[in-house]
């Protein structure tokens, strides 16, 4: 194995959040909130706030680190880090350029944060009031595609049809990170199960692809977590889960515009995939539990799919209700309830609840978890995911 | 030939970039003319426009006239408005169309018809102009019917 990798190198020593709100809904501000989430991170490790020496985020993130390090008395920011591109890619690898730059010695102790009040400002499935568009948009929103599940519900049209998935898979999808909310009492569905009739009967948002359910929420709140070396996270109170892997970009033109991308009809993640379970030393059938990004449940199942957990003719039969559950599951899928369900923080309450399965501290724990897989915003490009593992996984 | 438009008055109206990239494909489109980018190089089609070749990367790029015939790559139907002008409006169809004749490029435009009406990936298609000439500036959007 090449010594460049990041196995074993940094762990996540604490995570933290906020209380989870519906859009809107949050009583704090935005910067508020980043700063609530990421003074839990630092209790649940057992470090001092000041001791914070580095920020990353994703996404265009509004809560400036400067700004963060001033307010939280930081005495000495050596590291401040935005991953390029929209939507929820870069929340992998925002954790992984943390854990770079612990890796590389650049700080020391590095929050990954992000924190959303869409209530504050505009909501992500709003159309942007601007009268006029230039640049790729010209070519979308005269037609009336401006919102993600209209930018990326072509792409899965496009997989659906070429092997033929059927929607089935889609409703498991959903149904698993609903279960898995009802034992979340951090989730905002908490208490609102969801079943197979009222999936069926919820309107389209986008037809052929997104029924109502199958979309995302909007959220209002915080998530952080914290990176620091693999020697020091041993000695701090948690259980570390260290980064085995991580991998971020896109294929061939996948950013080409009006949609000519060279491989359509796929998450992005054909080429990033491999070179994760390359630095990783594993395969998918070690990963004891999956996290993987819902923008879409389409988003779900291209991504789980080009991550090589099933072939994608095989899909139909994998995605399941029972294959997709924890504990008992053949491949338990977002086991907080994910974004449908748990919260959207833009992805980065999966990777929390990656570290608890690692620490053995989910709601919907899976037995003797030690690898854990998370996928990021899959369709947008870059994407990114990374790979997690208990202390035994390292040897 | 030039249709009525498809979608309600009010939505966002597209105007060329400001650093002059596509503005041959938008005065095509008044001219009722499909205009893309072909390397002077090496003769890739590409879409959308850019300023050099992806395959060679010369910037040698020539704007030539294609015919409108392309084969339905992918679809989908919106029924959640996310724009005021669609708040009335119900399902519209939009298609990503396949260039045979250009490379196989896509280009994305509505499928006009009724709204409840199959979509067959595969199908041939033509383009059709739709122009907005009362809009402050005036443009011409791209749309597509099945081929009879």
């Amino acid at each position: 194995m090449s010594g460049r990798g990041i196995r074993g190198k940094v762990a996540v020593a604490g995570i933290g959040e906020t209380t989870y709100y519906k859009h809107g809904q949050s009583p704090d501000a935005e910067f508020a909130l980043a700063l609530q989430a990421i003074l839990r991170a630092c209790e649940d490790a057992g470090i001092k706030p000041q001791e914070v020496d580095g920020f990353a985020s994703y996404s265009n993130d509004r809560s400036d680190p400067s700004r963060i390090a001033a307010a939280l008395g930081i005495p000495d920011l050596r590291f401040s880090n935005m991953q390029w591109g929209g939507g929820g890619g870069g929340v992998a690898a925002a954790v992984a350029n943390g854990a770079a730059a612990v890796a590389a010695g650049y700080a020391d102790c590095v929050v990954v944060f992000r924190a959303l009040a869409q209530g504050q400002f505009r909501r992500f499935g709003e159309a942007a009031p601007d009268p006029t568009v230039s640049g790729d948009a010209a070519y979308m929103a005269p037609y009336g595609v401006m919102s993600p599940a209209q930018k990326y519900g072509m792409r899965a049209t496009r997989f659906m049809h070429d092997y033929g998935v059927d929607r089935g898979v889609l409703r498991a999808i959903a149904m698993a990170s609903y279960q898995h909310a009802q034992s979340n009492p951090r989730a905002v569905m908490y208490g609102r199960p969801l079943d197979a009739e009222t999936y069926d009967a919820s309107r389209w948002i986008v037809e052929p692809v997104n029924r109502l359910f199958d979309c995302c929420q909007e959220n209002d709140g915080a998530a952080a977590l914290l990176l620091v070396s693999a020697e020091r996270a041993r000695d701090l109170r948690q259980t570390p889960a260290y980064l085995l892997g991580a991998a971020q970009g896109s294929d061939h033109r996948c950013g080409a515009p009006v949609m000519n991308a060279s491989n359509f009809g796929s998450s992005s993640f054909a080429t990033v995939a491999p070179r994760l379970y390359e630095m990783a030393g594993v395969s998918p059938g070690d990963i004891d539990v999956v996290q993987s990004y819902e923008n879409f449940t389409t988003g779900v199942m291209m991504a789980v799919v080009e991550h090589g957990f099933c072939a994608p003719d095989e899909a139909n039969e994998f995605f399941t209700l029972e294959n997709l559950t924890a504990p008992a599951g053949r491949m338990p899928l977002n086991t907080s309830g994910g974004n449908l369900a748990e919260c959207y923080m833009h992805g980065l309450g999966l990777q929390l609840e990656a570290v608890r399965q690692i620490r053995g501290q989910s709601c919907n724990q899976v037995p003797n978890a030690k690898l854990a897989i998370n996928i990021a915003g899959p369709m947008v490009t870059p994407v990114s995911s990374l790979i997690m593992g208990s202390e035994e996984t390292l040897s | 030939m030039t249709v009525d438009s498809y979608l309600p008055a009010g939505m966002p109206a597209p105007v060329p970039s400001g650093d002059g990239l596509d503005a041959a494909y938008w005065e095509g489109t008044r001219r009722g003319e499909l205009m893309v980018q072909r390397c002077g190089g090496c003769g890739t089609w590409q879409w959308g426009p850019e300023w050099l070749c992806h395959q060679c990367q010369s910037f040698h790029i020539q704007w030539q006239k294609i015919a409108g015939n392309g084969l339905i790559y992918s679809w989908e139907r919106p029924w959640h408005p996310v724009h005021p002008a669609l708040r009335e409006m119900g399902p519209y169809t939009v298609v990503l169309v396949e260039m045979p004749l250009a490379g196989n490029i896509r280009m994305l435009g509505n499928l006009l018809g009724p709204p409840d009406q199959e979509v067959p990936i595969g199908a041939a298609v033509e383009a059709v102009f739709e122009p907005h000439d009362d809009a402050d500036t005036p443009y011409t959007l791209v749309q597509w019917r099945l081929s009879s």
